[in-house]
């Protein structure tokens, strides 16, 4: 400390007696180090004061009682600024658990977009802050069966993703692709609902596609319905279903409908982060999405679910306010 | 953005006007607030929705919770004067079939 004082006061008495920037510079620099040294904001108005005391001799009392007074009244800055500081440090340290995290989320989620001879598939997920709220389950049998599952737990972030671990493990549990989808439905509601809290639940559409028929069967708990492009008759059909919510009654019972694919048509499966325009209640979101598949599909299934992605969030002004997942299935 | 609960009782019936919005930020206001109704047996409660002008998947949540545990008081619970995008919201959920979802009497009016 008695070198830092010594220091101070040089480089003190050099401004006053020149007025010159590089003593600033000095002086700024300086004051780096007093940081890095855990000197308090009152210990440098300390120092301060008494380096003025020793170049002059003829300082009023009055002022020097100023000094005293800015000195205890700094006591309380400096508390505040480390508080500030143990605050910044505990931030650090949930960032940091935030990233493992989100690495161990994405190892566990990982599934890769399967690519079927007869049938092609896009994909995209995108999580709003690091962790995500959607998943998307791949399974496939051998040129047999081909089944997704488009899930959405509700709210966002960590609580979300420590749900959505567990969806994964129910849908691995059923193992093979060929399960009736309402069946899958009913078994994953009973592992749901055991497990999570009263306001928790998830919305999940499940897609069984037959690769040797061409037949798509699907069952869905309160999920947002699937669009399905009929090149024969040129239009779009809502894939609506009644079936509740995952999570919420043990006992809730799911249907399953089976729609047959020819060339051209396709099924576009989506989370509500997707169509939902909060503040601009005059967007018919799902008929843009029509729209944009439409004009674009002569592209690949990936290539669609990327158009309709950058779209969408230039209407969104760059801003999506939740987690957006489509999947396309084309034939 | 804000979200607002009024109750009234009539009788056995207590009425909730709800007002504002419904989020992630603002569920839980809502939810301490449905929370601090003392249930009893056979008391319905009817929650009139017509200014609740946005409603994310958070929202529904409370609404899920609270219906739970009026299920298990014995007590009833109905939802009114549902805008239609709120209305669509309960239909693809599949929550429609489960809670009942009406038109409200003159409630408003009222409080």
């Amino acid at each position: 400390m008695e070198q830092i004082r010594k220091q101070y006061k040089k480089i003190l008495s050099d401004y006053i007696g020149n007025q010159s920037e590089s003593d600033l510079y000095i002086g700024q620099n300086f004051i780096k180090r007093m940081i890095q040294k855990n000197v308090t904001p009152e210990e440098v108005i300390s120092i301060h004061k008494r380096a003025l005391e020793e170049i002059y001799d003829d300082i009023p009392e009055s002022v020097l009682h100023g000094y005293d007074f800015l000195i205890e009244v700094m006591v309380h800055f400096g508390l505040k600024v480390q508080e500030h500081q143990a605050l910044l440090a505990k931030q650090e340290e949930l960032r940091i658990e935030m990233e493992i995290a989100t690495k161990i989320q994405n190892l566990l989620l990982e599934n890769e977009i399967p690519s079927p001879s007869c049938v092609d598939i896009g994909m995209i997920s995108v999580p709003l802050r690091k962790m995500n709220g959607d998943y998307v389950h791949f399974m496939h049998d051998d040129e047999r069966y081909l089944s997704v599952a488009v899930t959405d737990v509700v709210g966002k972030g960590v609580p979300a993703a420590l749900c959505m671990s567990m969806v994964k493990y129910g849908l691995d549990t059923l193992e093979y692709a060929n399960s009736n989808p309402s069946y899958v439905l009913e078994v994953l509601n009973r592992i749901i609902e055991k497990s999570i809290d009263d306001s928790m639940f998830v919305s999940l559409c499940y897609i069984r596609y037959n690769l040797q028929t061409n037949v798509l069967t699907w069952s869905s708990a309160g999920h947002e319905p699937s669009l399905y492009y009929e090149e024969k008759s040129q239009s779009f059909h809502d894939l609506e279903s009644k079936g509740l919510l995952l999570g919420i009654l043990p006992e809730a019972k799911y249907t399953q409908q089976d729609i047959e694919l020819n060339s051209g048509d396709f099924v576009i499966i989506m989370t509500d982060g997707v169509t939902d325009f909060r503040n601009r209640e005059e967007i018919d979101s799902r008929q843009i999405i029509k729209e944009l598949a439409l004009a674009n599909r002569h592209l690949t299934a990936q290539e669609m679910c990327e158009v309709i992605y950058s779209e969408l969030q230039k209407l969104h002004d760059f801003k999506l306010e939740d987690d957006f997942t489509v999947v396309i299935i084309k034939k | 953005m804000n979200v607002n609960v009024q109750f009234r009782e009539d009788g056995d019936t207590l009425l909730g006007y709800i007002e504002g919005e419904i989020d992630t930020y603002t569920a839980p206001i809502l939810r301490d607030e449905l929370e601090m109704i003392r249930l009893s047996e056979g008391l319905s409660v009817e929650l009139d929705l017509s200014n609740v002008n946005y409603m994310d998947s958070t929202g529904l949540g409370v609404f899920v919770a609270f219906y739970k545990k009026i299920v298990k008081e014995n007590a009833s619970l109905k939802l009114v004067n549902l805008s239609s995008r709120l209305t669509r919201l309960f239909e693809i959920t599949g929550l429609s079939e489960l809670m009942e979802i009406g038109e409200g009497g003159a409630t408003n009016a009222r409080i």
